[in-house]
């Protein structure tokens, strides 16, 4: 089946000036807000909730269920905190929407921030995208000046300013709960978990914390109806609802951001999206989205014999040839996660892999817990004995060990989110490691002879 | 020497100052504003920042400390980023770092000896379909080649025009005026 071109996200992608508001509106921007109005809050949550529209942030968390966990009080405010810090190695999806089309950005946090009735809205934005900011404030600057946003939305008795607030360089901050603690001046620290931040989030006030891309396909939502988006989807009836971004980067001939159904599979994206694996090579391994999600292999194949399993219907076929969804990832012991993939070719040392993303850890981790400060830092240097032929048999089993211990111990995500890609790696191509015992690995991107 | 912002940097932190509920929510924004015209982040700009949001300056510094983006020693005329990560690190990352470090004649880490450049490596900067890739200042370039980068270091080294590592910043004035 070729691969289905919606362009609803991407709509005005290639429109020239298409960040001005001016192109937005000639595209039928800014629509779906008034028949949002005209809806009211409650029916738009249930879109939301019909449209099965799965978090783009990383986890897949229901945004319809995320929303009714709100917990509204009278004596405080209640906040959006957009999360716009796309630091997920691998990962390049947000910056397209906010430096192309940042009106889509901002009329979804309206219609979210109407249907959950909150006054303002943070948009957390890594401090890196200077071209994002710019062209979120400026878009900010006119949906104010056309009455989008203000004393009165659209002259209604409701009341609404966005914030744009530049992150400062830290993949951490990109945890929600470390977002929130940023977002307050505080060093960027995930605070524990419950309470959650739809009870108490930024400023000790309930708030939800959703992707940028989550929130900027709402207004498409609200224009066709719930129902109608999820459907776009091949994974509708497992409640995976609509259109994504995908991305794909690494040694593929189009490496890129684009548009598809949710539920596409690997090879569709690595070949009919991105042109397929660089001309005269094979596929080695996939990340499928973004680096904390565990690799994958083209010759694994699913083993789901028991027709309830609910990877049956892909029994015998290639991990690749799975369609990428929230809970078909899971069931294939990976992720979605940001669903950006990075294919390595037959040319990559997987120990240079494994030692490239364990340094990246090790220097992202905030250092409140033990075992992920000292795990990820004992898991860069481990592969550094790998990649350079220092290493010893022991150190391959203390590796694992290391791995282990952190799994489950940690604060927050990050911890997991490197020892999970690691064992990965190990458990697929253990016998690198023990061939780069005593001999170093070839460095990554040079092409072999 | 005591820091004080330029009226018209002051006029942006008093713009933002209302849109929180808290003074201590500004500490990044006013943190960023003030790197934008110091350069680096001195004592003295903390002390600024402490004051004027009435936080201990232990506060600030821990701030400063934990984010990459905050310099906490001089930097040169241009700050190049060469992203490390691994979607770059697999289309030839290590080749623009070791070209760099030649053209530059200084390692990761460090300002070339005519203060116009220093030179650091990032994680991931979101361009990973464009790698290998650098941040040169605010401006991203993409799908690099060591031939590429020549022009894009001589270009930078002959503009004059205040597009350097001192007005760099996502909030200021650089970020306001130009779009
Ligand atoms: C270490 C770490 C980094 C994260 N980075 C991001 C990020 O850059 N952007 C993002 O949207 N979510 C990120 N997340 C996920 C957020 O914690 C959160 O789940 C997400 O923003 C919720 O939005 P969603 O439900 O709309 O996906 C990260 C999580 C962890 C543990
Ligand atoms: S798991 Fe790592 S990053 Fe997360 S809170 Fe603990 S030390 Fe910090
Ligand atoms: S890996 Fe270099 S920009 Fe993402």
């Amino acid at each position: 089946m070729p691969v289905e071109n919606p362009r609803i996200l991407t709509k005005n992608y290639d429109t020239p000036n298409s960040w001005t508001i001016a192109a937005y509106e000639a595209s039928g921007g800014y629509q779906a807000l008034r028949k949002a109005i005209a809806m009211g809050p409650a029916a738009i949550r249930e879109e939301v909730k019909a449209a099965n529209l799965r978090g783009r942030g990383g986890a897949g968390f229901a945004a319809g269920v995320k929303w009714s966990f709100l917990k509204t009080r009278t004596d405080m405010p209640s906040y959006i905190a957009v999360n716009a810090d796309e630091g997920e190695p691998g990962t390049f999806k947000d910056r397209t929407l906010m430096e192309k089309d940042p009106h889509r950005c901002v009329e979804g946090f309206i219609i979210a921030a109407y249907a959950l009735d909150v006054h303002t809205v943070y948009c957390y934005v890594r401090g890196e995208l200077v071209l994002s900011i710019k062209r979120l404030e400026q878009a900010v600057r006119e949906a104010r000046a056309k009455g989008y946003l203000g004393d009165r939305v659209l002259d209604q008795d409701f009341k609404l300013d966005i914030v744009v607030h530049s992150g400062a360089g830290a993949y951490i901050c990109g945890e929600e709960t470390s977002l929130l603690n940023s977002l307050e001046g505080l060093r960027g620290e995930p605070r524990l978990k419950p309470p959650f931040p739809a009870v108490v989030g930024a400023f000790g006030a309930p708030t939800i914390v959703n992707n940028l891309e989550t929130l900027a396909t709402v207004p498409t939502i609200v224009e066709m109806g719930g129902d109608a988006f999820s459907k776009l989807s091949r994974l509708h009836h497992i409640k995976d609802g609509g259109v994504r971004l995908y991305g794909v980067s690494g040694h593929v001939n189009r490496p890129g951001v684009y548009e598809a159904p949710v539920g596409i599979t690997l090879r569709e994206l690595i070949d009919d999206l991105g042109g397929g694996v660089r001309t005269g090579h094979t596929i080695k391994a996939v990340i499928p989205g973004g680096s904390s999600t565990p690799v994958l292999r083209e010759s694994d194949t699913v083993h789901a014999p028991d027709e309830k399993h609910p990877l049956h219907a892909w029994h015998g076929k290639s991990h690749l040839d799975v369609p990428m969804g929230v809970d078909t990832m899971r069931g294939l012991g990976t992720m979605l996660g940001t669903c950006c993939a990075i294919v390595m070719d037959d040319t990559t040392s997987m120990v240079r892999a494994a030692e490239n993303l364990m340094v990246f850890y090790a220097h992202e981790s905030c250092g409140q817990c033990t075992p992920c400060r000292e795990g990820c830092a004992w898991m860069a240097k481990l592969c550094h004995k790998f990649a350079d032929g220092t290493a010893t048999q022991v150190d391959l089993d203390t590796l694992t060990d290391v791995a282990n211990n952190i799994m489950g111990n940690t604060i927050c995500a990050l911890g997991d989110g490197a020892a999970m890609p690691m064992l990965g790696i190990l458990k697929l191509f253990r016998n690198e490691f023990e061939a780069a015992i005593g001999k170093p690995a070839p460095h990554l991107g040079v092409r072999a002879a | 020497m005591a820091f004080e912002l330029t009226p018209e940097r002051l006029a942006i932190f008093e713009e933002l100052l209302p849109k929180y509920p808290t003074k201590q929510a500004l500490t990044i924004p006013l943190l960023h504003i003030c790197q934008e015209q110091q350069g680096h982040i001195t004592d003295e700009v903390i002390g600024y920042v402490a004051k004027k949001l009435s936080l201990s300056t232990a506060d600030v510094k821990g701030v400063v400390t934990f984010y990459t983006l905050f310099q906490q020693k001089p930097v040169g005329r241009n700050v190049v980023w060469v992203c490390r990560t691994l979607s770059c690190e697999l289309m030839g990352a290590r080749d623009i770092t070791r070209s760099l470090e030649k053209k530059l004649g200084c390692h990761v880490g460090e300002t070339s000896a005519d203060g116009e450049f220093t030179l650091l490596e990032a994680e991931c900067l979101a361009a990973c379909g464009g790698g290998p890739m650098i941040q040169l200042n605010d401006e991203y370039f993409e799908n690099l080649t060591p031939e590429k980068l020549d022009a894009i270091i001589e270009g930078a080294r002959r503009k004059k025009d205040g597009r350097c590592a001192v007005t760099f910043s996502p909030i200021g004035i650089r970020a306001r005026k130009e779009l």
